[in-house]
């Protein structure tokens, strides 16, 4: 397997954005009612991430460091914007279908982890591969709960009927509450067969914040909470005489 | 009146924003461990949300209508929400260290988070004027943070139940969502 074929397989097998790094979870969760939909957001994202990772690999020595963030963020929105432009023009269905969902890739976090892990350090023609990669991984994943879903909340898969007629379809599943309880059952299963995935924190990942939302447990904010707060004792004496006197009080 | 009060119901139970939008579900299921640290985040994200809103209103409506650039909409929106959330967390920092304490470390995670920009283009695409932006804007960050203190109570109380193996950690925190998104579910039948 050559280097690039190579990039291909990480995305959507290795290091799978959806199902091992557990990122993006918001339009995961919102748009999976069905497969098509599924499908229609992972082919939106993966051509704004390929697009993003071609750019941002072809800037990287223009785009100086210290303000790479908001260079990125820039390049996104006006890929997104494009993007949303074109579905508004050849596709409207799909427009309507997801709605406020495209212009909120903007957002989406794999987007910009592979912009920080990746492009920002290879070159333009990997970087193009591993946005393909990484978008057609998204949609496999993305089309793969949304299939899912479907058939146990509809009993249709792609919009045609594939279950017999005594079964009654489980209306929950393609509403919120069953995006929420397949994802579950998926971490579940993982969990169980122990399956490599961020959730169970054996997804390896080597990005800044390390790119792992639903594993961080805010744990950053809180100790940059306890620093601050630990700093402050440093200055603040009188607030530590005060603290220590109304301890005493709550003692008494 | 009854409009806005309205509107308020409707964003924070009736379509709740995490649980019914899947709008800014990072920050909900990473920053709810712990009630106090969930409640200062709901409060930042009150706070960020209705000002971002009201900025973005004002922006589309007195800049973007006026010149006929309505389709920069969403690249306009993102970077007046992270230049707000900096400066925000400057004013902060420099004039009140009790607000910055409290807030301040929550700020720049939720420059990432897509409710607030969620929020912005629903106010455009609703065509609401400034002032029920702002209280869509408060309305949402209130459902949000509502979802948030009630989750991170319940896993207070998950920490000393008998989880199996396979659902420590996330799923039994995203079974915990499921549930409470079919309480939430309850509010649809409010007729507003």
């Amino acid at each position: 397997m050559n280097k690039y074929m190579e990039r291909i397989y990480n995305g959507i097998i290795k290091e799978n954005p959806t199902f091992i790094m557990m990122l993006g979870m918001c339009p995961t969760l919102a748009v999976t009612t069905s497969g098509n939909n599924g499908l229609y957001m992972g082919l939106t994202t993966t051509a704004v991430l390929a697009a993003s990772n071609f750019l941002i690999a072809a800037l990287r020595k223009a785009i100086p460091d210290k303000v790479r963030i908001p260079a990125y963020i820039v390049v996104i929105a006006s890929l997104v914007t494009i993007v949303q432009l074109l579905l508004e023009a050849y596709l409207p269905i799909v427009n309507e279908l997801l709605g406020i969902y495209i212009p909120l890739i903007v957002v989406n976090c794999i987007i910009m982890a592979r912009a920080e892990a990746y492009a920002a350090k290879s070159s333009v023609g990997l970087s193009l591969l591993d946005g393909i990669g990484m978008g057609l991984g998204f949609t496999i994943a993305l089309t793969i709960i949304g299939s899912f879903r479907e058939i146990l909340g509809a009993g249709t898969i792609f919009g045609f009927k594939i279950t017999p007629a005594s079964f009654e379809p489980v209306t929950m599943f393609i509403l919120a509450p069953g995006a929420l309880l397949a994802m579950a059952l998926l971490t579940a299963v993982q969990n169980k067969l122990k399956l490599p995935s961020a959730t169970n924190g054996s997804g390896g990942s080597n990005i800044g914040c390390s790119g792992d939302c639903a594993h961080c447990g805010g744990s950053t904010s809180a100790e940059n909470r306890e620093l601050i707060s630990s700093r402050e004792k440093g200055t603040a004496q009188e607030d530590t005489t005060a603290k220590t006197a109304s301890d005493k009080e709550n003692n008494k | 009146m009854k409009e806005l009060i309205m509107i308020i119901v409707g964003s924070a139970l009736v379509n709740n924003v995490v649980l019914s939008q899947f709008l800014g579900l990072c920050p909900f299921l990473g920053v709810s461990k712990r009630t106090n640290t969930a409640a200062g985040m709901g409060a930042a994200v009150i706070f960020v949300i209705t000002v971002a809103s009201a900025l973005c209103s004002i922006i589309y409506e007195q800049i973007l209508v006026r010149f006929g650039m309505g389709y920069l909409q969403t690249i306009v929106f993102i970077l007046v929400i992270a230049c707000l959330v900096q400066f925000v967390e400057l004013i902060l920092k420099k004039y009140s260290r009790s607000l910055y304490n409290a807030l301040g470390v929550y700020l720049p995670l939720i420059t990432t988070n897509c409710a607030v920009l969620g929020v912005a283009l629903i106010n455009i695409t609703k065509e609401y004027g400034l002032l029920p932006s702002v209280i869509n804007g408060f309305g949402t960050a209130t459902g949000f943070t509502i979802a948030i203190i009630i989750m991170a109570g319940i896993r207070e109380r998950i920490e000393f139940n008998d989880v199996p193996k396979a659902f420590q950690g996330s799923p039994i925190v995203l079974v915990t969502a499921s549930l409470m998104a079919i309480a939430f579910f309850g509010f649809a039948g409010l007729s507003l």
